[in-house]
């Protein structure tokens, strides 16, 4: 394979897509924002009995990606998987009951948050042990490779899961077999409440390490949805014409504590600076006003579009308090 | 009947199952070398080329990983290790993915990866190459378990395992490699969680698993020179265990030793010891015995690692413990592996 035919240079901002896409991507956005925000605020509550990591601030990267995919693509996610699950089409209302625990919930009350799954649109797992979806990911895609199929897979991992063995076996297969497997890696800078640069060589970028393995490797600025989706479809494209994997590192920011609703400006391992510099960088405030400013759509839409949000997660939220908990006669079942 | 080894009958399942499903590839770490894993991946290199039989890196632990990935997608993985203790390279996806994936997922479906693995004994392997994971891999809801004993077992087993809907660990031992037995033609399953009386007796109950069942059944003639009369029982797969067929014996003979290629400790023994305790402790008339690799790391050197493994000899001379027979053994028989000729 030649590496030198791709970039491997930063992408600039995102070209604006047509109206109608650039529209709705800044609608799927709106949508995690608001669901993980009303989540939050009603984890509270103590009836979310799982340990729930929010994506609020990190909704560029699955929404710009997803943009890229088809159907018949799959997808795989780590322990902050609410973003990937509902950008890939997963049903809001079996995640929030999955939250809530009931049978009506997308794992049936067994998984949990983090464990969501929607086969039926190609979001096939998501785990909470660090890069292990990740190979799972590279296992489809080989099928794929098998099957000489168009379809592809994606995997989304953490810039934790980099200093895993795991990240690295698969990297090696990936490219040796030459599956059409998409990585995408969020840099939020925090493995839990530890930073990047205590647990990486300094002096070195995720991506630039990556290119040592013989595969494109770009950076984008991933609180930028166009940006994300320009390289995502260039990395898709990649992978569907049976060239192998392309590897994406998104730099991004998560805003809420590591695992829970609350903000934790107050714990120590950040500041509060550091937090709002990145709030002020809201992947969602700078699409919807790009949309605006290329006239694609005015404000009152993007009021629309947010009462009717509220409106989908509000009932949403009542169908999974309304479904029945799983019945206890049924403990053992899918065991086998 | 036709007779096979047990590495032939292996190979013969793996290449009808093949035949019959187009979903089903090999992989594994020299899988289409020219020694083709003892000859068991060779009739599927041979017939159906690298298109399905596919060397990979050295990864476990990802590629563990990349099989439950494609089996998710309706491929059928048979996974082979030449040496089983590089599995808990793999143990993480094995555990927390495979063994889970459709319970956690919310029963929708599960991810039938077959794992082929190759336990070692005798030659000096030593610690990290004489050693069975049975046990580890059958405390985890999820997964089955087969440790087949025979050439027929080790096909039947098989022919199962690529054809049901679970993830599944088959463990053979490599001493068990060159025996030969009648095997049927067909690729016709046996369940798991069907035990087999390999020896019908009287006087007292033999379970072992794997090489175990084998060395079992040469303790039986041991003993039958004495005039006692052991049954054995094979339990074909250790998870599901057929826990009915060893309470039967129990119940008939009212005597039980367990030989096992692993430690006593929370192992394999411990298990068979526990359900008997629990479900026809009023059938036995003397404590139970186990009959096991000592509490240590397997040694290289040739005097320790005669006395490490279990053997007929030391499994017949339980069976006398139980019986409180002061009779005396009245022969010694061969090391399984006497003929074997080196290099491993």
């Amino acid at each position: 394979m030649t590496t030198t035919e791709r970039p491997h240079t930063a992408i600039a901002d995102g070209a604006l897509p047509p109206a109608s896409a650039a529209l709705e991507l800044v609608r799927a956005m709106m949508r995690i924002r608001t669901v993980e925000e009303t989540l939050a605020d009603l984890y509270k509550e103590q009836e979310m009995r799982t340990p729930t990591h929010f994506s609020i601030g990190q909704e560029a990267v699955a929404v710009g990606v997803s943009g890229a995919l088809r159907p018949t693509d799959v997808a795989y996610s780590g322990h902050r998987c609410h973003a990937h699950y509902l950008a890939k089409g997963g049903d809001l209302r079996g995640m929030v009951a999955e939250l809530y625990g009931r049978e009506t919930g997308c794992a049936r009350g067994r998984g949990g948050s983090v464990h969501l799954n929607a086969p039926e649109v190609g979001f096939i797992a998501a785990s909470a042990i660090l890069g292990e979806t990740m190979a799972a990911a590279a296992g489809s895609a080989w099928s794929f490779a098998m099957d000489r199929s168009p379809r592809i897979a994606v995997s989304y991992f953490g810039d934790g899961v980099v200093e895993e063995g795991i990240f690295h076996e698969t990297l090696n297969f990936a490219v040796v077999k030459q599956v059409p497997l998409l990585l995408i890696c969020e840099n939020n800078l925090y493995s839990t409440h530890t930073p990047l640069e205590v647990r990486q060589p300094s002096g070195t970028t995720i991506w630039e390490r990556v290119r040592s393995y013989q595969l494109p490797s770009v950076i984008v600025d991933g609180n930028d949805v166009f940006a994300v989706l320009a390289a995502a479809e260039e990395g898709a494209a990649w992978c569907r014409e049976g060239k192998g994997p392309y590897f994406i590192e998104c730099s991004t920011y998560r805003w809420r504590e590591h695992v829970g609703p609350n903000w934790d400006y107050d714990a120590g391992y950040r500041t509060k600076a550091e937090v709002d510099s990145w709030i002020a960088k809201d992947p969602v405030k700078r699409a919807q006003a790009a949309v605006v400013a290329a006239g694609y759509c005015g404000d009152e839409q993007i009021i629309t579009w947010s009462a009717e949000l509220q409106q989908e997660i509000a009932e949403a939220v009542a169908y999974a308090k309304a479904s029945p908990f799983p019945s206890v006669e049924t403990l053992l079942d899918g065991t086998y | 009947m036709r007779t096979l080894k047990y590495w032939q009958a292996i190979n013969e399942a793996t290449v009808q199952c093949m035949e019959a499903d187009p979903n089903i590839f090999v992989a594994g770490i020299g899988v289409d070398d020219f020694k083709g894993i003892f000859g068991t991946t060779r009739g599927a290199l041979e017939r159906f080329g690298r298109e399905r039989v596919h060397d990979i890196p050295n990864c476990e632990n990802a590629f563990a990983g990349v099989t439950i990935g494609a089996a998710a997608m309706g491929k059928r993985p048979l996974v082979v290790h030449p040496r089983n203790d590089f599995m808990f390279l793999a143990t993480d996806m094995l555990f927390n993915l495979a063994a889970k994936w459709r319970y956690m997922f919310g029963n929708k479906g599960g991810v039938p990866v077959v794992t082929r693995a190759i336990v070692g004994r005798g030659w000096g392997q030593g610690a990290t190459h004489s050693q069975s994971t049975h046990a580890t891999f059958a405390h985890f809801p999820g997964l089955y378990v087969a440790t087949p004993a025979s050439p027929a077992d080790a096909k039947g087993l098989l022919v199962s395992a690529l054809t049901g809907s679970t993830p599944v660990i088959i463990l053979e031992n490599r001493a068990l490699y060159e025996l030969e037995g009648e095997v049927p033609e067909a690729a016709e399953p046996i369940p798991f969680g069907k035990g087999r009386i390999v020896r019908a007796g009287t006087d007292v109950t033999i379970v072992g698993a794997s090489l175990m069942a084998y060395e079992a059944a040469r303790a039986a003639d041991i003993l039958a020179d004495q005039g006692i009369s052991a049954e054995v029982i094979d339990p074909r797969s250790i998870r599901p265990l057929d826990e009915e067929i060893i309470l039967e014996s129990v119940r008939k003979t009212g005597h039980l030793v367990v030989a096992d290629t692993s430690w006593a400790t929370y192992g394999f023994s411990a298990e068979v010891a526990a359900v008997v305790a629990e479900k026809a402790l009023g059938s036995l008339r003397a404590p139970v015995r186990r009959v096991t690799i000592p509490d240590c790391p397997a040694p290289v050197s040739k005097p320790l690692e005669d006395a490490f493994h279990p053997s007929p000899a030391s499994i017949a001379r339980a069976c006398l413990d139980v019986l409180r027979s002061d009779v005396a053994i009245g022969r010694e028989v061969a090391d399984v592996q006497a003929a074997f000729y080196g290099p491993y």
